[in-house]
C-alpha cells in the first residue's frame, strides 16, 4: 500500500513537471508580447525593454522555464536580470520565496501572494459546497431510490433537475435578493476568515454561496446515488443480506449504499478539484475573491505569471485529488488493496 | 399435525405491462425434518421464485402471492413482514448459487457470518466471532481463526461456498434452501459440498430444499423430487421412483440430456428441442406440448386443448404426474431407455424375461 502511494506520488510529480513545460510553451507560442502587457498602456521602448529584462522575458523560453522551476525549489528575486538588479536599491528588489510561482506586475505582488489571498476563499467555498451537495445528493438520492416510482421519487428527481437548469448567477442573485436581503434569513454573505469571525461566522457566510454552487452538482449526485443504490439493490449480496433476516434499513445502508460509494467518491474528488478553480460565476455573484475570479482577471489582462501559476496549482490539485481518491478506494473496497 | 413444511397451491404472479407472469402457478408439496426435496427444472421454470417466496423475499407490492406456506403449521404468507424478517436466517436459511456475488465484496467473511448471527442472537461481537470461527471450522475451512478475517475474494470458489453454508447454518435453521449450491463449482468440489450438506443435515436434523437442474445432484441428495415446468409441478414423488420410472415426457427429456461418465458410450445425449415457454402466455393445454415428441400418442389432441391434472400415475399414490399419456411406463421402457442407457434397458429386459438366478451369469451388460 505504501509503495503504491509513493509510486503514485512520483508519477504525479512527473505530471506536474510536464504540465508546467507544456503551459510555458503554450503561452509563449501566443503572438502577444508579454512584456508589452506587463509594461502597461503608456509605455515607451525603453521601459518596455526594462520590463522585459526585469521579468526575464528576454531569455529563451527553455531558460525561462528552467528559472521558473528553480524558483519553485529555491525561490527567486525580481528583477530577474542580475545586471538590472545590481543597479537597484534594496527596496526595489522583490523577494519571492520558494515555491515561487512568479511575479505579477499587474497586481504588483508575487503570484504566491495573490494565490494565498484567493485560495482560502475558494477552498472554503468548495468545502461548503461539497458538504452540501454530498449530504443533499446522497440523502435525497437514497430517499428517491427507496421510494422509487412514487410521487416523492419523481418530485425529488424533478426538483433536482429544476435546480440544475437554473444558472448559478440566477440562483445566487435570487438567494441574495430574497433569502438574505428581503427575508433576512441569512446575513449578507461576505467572506470572513475563521481567524476573524470564528468557525460559526465563517460557515454562516458560506452558506448561501456554498448552496448556489452545490445546487449545480446536487442534481447529478441525486441521480447517480439513486441509480447506484437501485442497481446494488438487485445485487446477489443484497439479496443475501435480506435472506439473513437483516432489517431493511441495515440492508440499505450497510450493504447497498456502501457498494454505491465507490463511484460517488471518484466523482466527488474530481468535482471538488474542479470547483476550486472553476467557481467563477458564484464567486463573482457573491463578490468572493477566489481563484476563479483571479484566473478570469489574469486572462483578461494577459497576466502571464498568474496564469501559469494558477494552471500549475489547479493541475496539481487535480492530480492530488486523484491520488486521494485512489487511496480512499482502498479503504472502501478491500479488493483494491494491492500488496 | 401436518408436515414440517407444507406448501399448498402456491401461486406467485407478477403483474407486468404486458400481462400477468405466472412464475409459480399452483404448487404443492410437503417436506419433513431430516428430509431433502429436490426441485428440478430448466431456467425460468419457477424454481427460484417459489423458494424465494418461502423466504418472503418478494415484495408484496410487486408480486401477487396466494396459497399457503405452512411451516410447523404457521402460514408464512399470513404473518407480518417483521415476523417474517425474524424467521429469515433463523428458521429458514438460504444458500445461493454463486458465492462470489452472493457475499458482499467489501466485508470480511467473518464479519458477514457475525452479522447473520447477531441479527437473531443478542450476543457480544466477541462471542459471535467465536461462533463464526466455530462454524467455519465445522464446514471444513482450514485455519478458521485466521481465515475469518479474509475477504470473499481471498477464498477459492469451494471455500466461499463453504463459508456461505456456514453463514446459512449459523443459527441452526430448521429449513435450509439451497439454490443451485454447486452450479458454480468444480465437479470435485461439488461432491465435497454435497457431502458437507448431508453431514450437516444429519447433525442438525434440518429439512433441505435443493434447487437444481442437475439430476446428478438430485440422485445424490434428494429423498423426494419435484419436477417443475412453466411454474407448475409436472412430476412429483420419491427420488428413486422418479429417476427410474419417470412418467412425464419432460422428465424423460431431462434424463436424456444428462451425460454419464460411467455409462455406455453408445448412449445418446438428447437435448429437449425448443425452449421453455413464455410464462406470460403459456401454451394452451399442457405447457410442454409444443416440445413434446409424444403428444400425438394421446387421442383427441387433448395435449393441446386440456391441461392435465397432477394425479397419481400407474405406479401408486406417491408418484404424481401431469400427463395425458395412458401408458408412459411402456413408452419409457421401449423408446426412451434404450436410447439413453442401452445397458440399463437391456438389464430391464433381462429382469423381465430372466429369473434372478440367471441374471448373475449375464455379464457384460452389468459391469460399468
Amino acid at each position: 500500500m505504501l509503495g503504491y502511494v509513493i509510486r503514485r506520488c512520483f508519477i504525479g510529480l512527473v505530471m506536474v513537471i510536464v504540465m508546467s513545460l507544456v503551459t510555458f510553451l503554450l503561452f509563449f507560442a501566443s503572438p502577444v508580447d508579454p512584456a508589452r502587457y506587463a509594461c502597461g498602456k503608456s509605455c515607451d521602448e525603453n521601459t518596455r525593454e526594462m520590463a522585459r529584462k526585469s521579468l526575464g522575458y528576454d531569455q529563451p523560453v527553455m531558460v525561462q522555464w528552467g528559472q521558473f522551476m528553480k524558483g519553485l525549489v529555491v525561490g527567486r528575486e525580481y528583477p530577474v536580470d542580475p545586471e538590472l538588479r545590481a543597479t537597484m536599491n534594496e527596496d526595489q528588489i522583490t523577494e519571492c520565496a520558494a515555491p515561487c510561482l512568479g511575479y505579477s506586475v499587474y497586481n504588483n505582488k508575487t503570484v504566491n501572494e495573490s494565490i494565498s489571498e484567493a485560495f482560502p476563499v475558494s477552498a472554503s467555498l468548495a468545502v461548503a459546497a461539497i458538504i452540501m451537495w454530498l449530504l443533499g445528493g446522497i440523502l435525497l438520492g437514497v430517499l428517491a431510490a427507496v421510494t422509487r416510482g412514487s410521487p416523492l421519487d419523481r418530485g425529488i428527481v424533478a426538483l433536482a433537475l429544476v435546480a440544475y437548469a437554473f444558472p448559478s448567477f440566477f440562483i445566487g442573485t435570487f438567494l441574495i435578493r430574497y433569502v438574505s436581503l428581503k427575508w433576512g434569513l441569512f446575513p449578507f454573505p461576505e467572506y470572513t476568515p475563521i481567524a476573524e469571525g470564528g468557525v460559526g461566522e465563517w460557515a454562516l457566510n458560506l452558506f448561501l454561496p456554498g448552496l448556489t454552487l452545490a445546487l449545480l452538482f446536487m442534481a447529478g449526485y441525486i441521480r447517480m446515488t439513486r441509480a447506484f443504490v437501485l442497481e446494488s439493490m438487485s445485487e446477489d449480496y443484497v439479496r443475501t443480506a435480506r435472506a439473513k433476516g437483516l432489517a431493511g434499513r441495515r440492508v440499505l445502508f450497510k450493504h447497498s449504499l456502501r457498494a454505491s460509494l465507490t463511484p460517488l467518491v471518484t466523482m466527488a474528488g474530481l468535482d471538488f478539484a474542479a470547483v476550486l478553480g472553476g467557481a467563477v460565476i458564484t464567486e463573482t455573484v457573491f463578490n468572493y475573491n477566489g481563484l476563479g475570479k483571479l484566473a478570469v482577471t489574469a486572462n483578461a489582462t494577459f497576466d502571464l505569471p498568474v496564469l501559469i501559476g494558477l494552471v500549475l496549482l489547479l493541475g496539481s490539485i487535480v492530480i492530488i485529488a486523484n491520488i486521494i481518491v485512489d487511496i480512499l478506494y482502498a479503504f472502501i473496497d478491500p479488493r483494491v488493496r494491492v500488496g | 399435525m401436518s408436515s414440517f413444511l407444507s406448501v399448498r397451491d402456491l401461486r406467485v404472479h407478477f403483474p407486468t405491462q404486458d400481462g400477468i407472469v405466472k412464475a409459480t402457478d399452483g404448487l404443492s408439496f410437503d417436506l419433513e425434518r431430516g428430509q431433502t426435496l429436490g426441485i428440478v427444472g430448466e431456467s425460468g421454470s419457477g424454481k427460484s421464485v417459489s423458494t424465494s417466496t418461502i423466504l418472503g423475499l418478494h415484495r408484496k407490492t410487486r408480486a401477487m402471492v396466494s396459497g399457503e406456506i405452512l411451516l410447523e403449521d404457521e402460514d408464512l404468507l399470513k404473518i407480518s413482514d417483521e415476523e417474517m424478517r425474524r424467521k429469515r436466517g433463523r428458521d429458514v436459511a438460504m444458500i445461493f448459487q454463486d458465492p462470489l456475488s452472493a457475499m458482499h465484496p467489501y466485508y470480511s467473511v467473518g464479519n458477514q457470518i457475525v452479522e447473520a448471527y447477531r441479527v437473531h442472537n443478542d450476543v457480544s461481537k466477541k462471542a459471535a466471532r467465536t461462533r463464526a470461527i466455530e462454524m467455519l471450522d465445522r464446514v471444513g475451512i482450514p485455519q478458521p481463526d485466521r481465515r475469518v478475517d479474509d475477504y470473499p475474494h481471498q477464498f477459492s470458489g469451494g471455500m466461499r461456498q463453504r463459508a456461505m453454508i456456514a453463514m446459512g447454518l449459523v443459527n441452526n435453521p430448521s429449513l435450509l434452501i439451497a439454490d443451485e449450491p454447486t452450479t458454480a463449482l468444480d465437479v470435485t468440489v461439488q461432491a465435497q459440498i454435497l457431502d458437507l450438506l448431508q453431514d450437516l443435515q444429519k447433525e442438525f436434523n434440518s429439512a433441505i430444499m435443493i434447487i437444481t437442474h442437475d439430476l446428478g445432484v438430485v440422485a445424490e441428495m434428494a429423498d423426494d423430487v419435484l419436477v417443475m415446468y412453466a411454474g407448475k409441478a409436472v412430476e412429483y414423488g420419491p427420488c428413486r421412483e422418479i429417476l427410474t420410472h419417470p412418467e412425464m415426457p419432460y422428465t424423460w427429456g431431462l434424463l436424456s440430456s444428462v451425460p454419464e461418465v460411467t455409462g455406455d458410450v453408445d448412449a445418446k445425449l438428447v437435448p429437449i428441442p425448443g425452449s421453455p415457454p413464455s410464462l406470460l402466455s403459456p401454451p394452451k393445454g399442457c405447457a410442454f406440448n409444443p416440445r413434446c415428441a409424444h403428444r400425438d400418442k394421446v387421442p383427441g389432441d387433448r395435449c393441446r386443448t386440456e391441461l392435465p391434472e397432477l394425479v397419481p400415475g400407474s405406479r401408486g399414490p406417491h408418484h404424481l404426474k401431469r400427463c395425458h399419456l395412458a401408458d408412459p411406463d411402456q413408452i419409457y421402457a421401449t423408446e426412451i431407455l434404450p436410447e439413453i442407457a442401452p445397458d440399463l434397458a437391456a438389464l430391464e429386459q433381462n429382469a423381465q424375461t430372466q429369473t434372478p438366478a440367471e441374471q448373475g451369469t449375464d455379464t457384460g451388460v452389468e459391469d460399468k
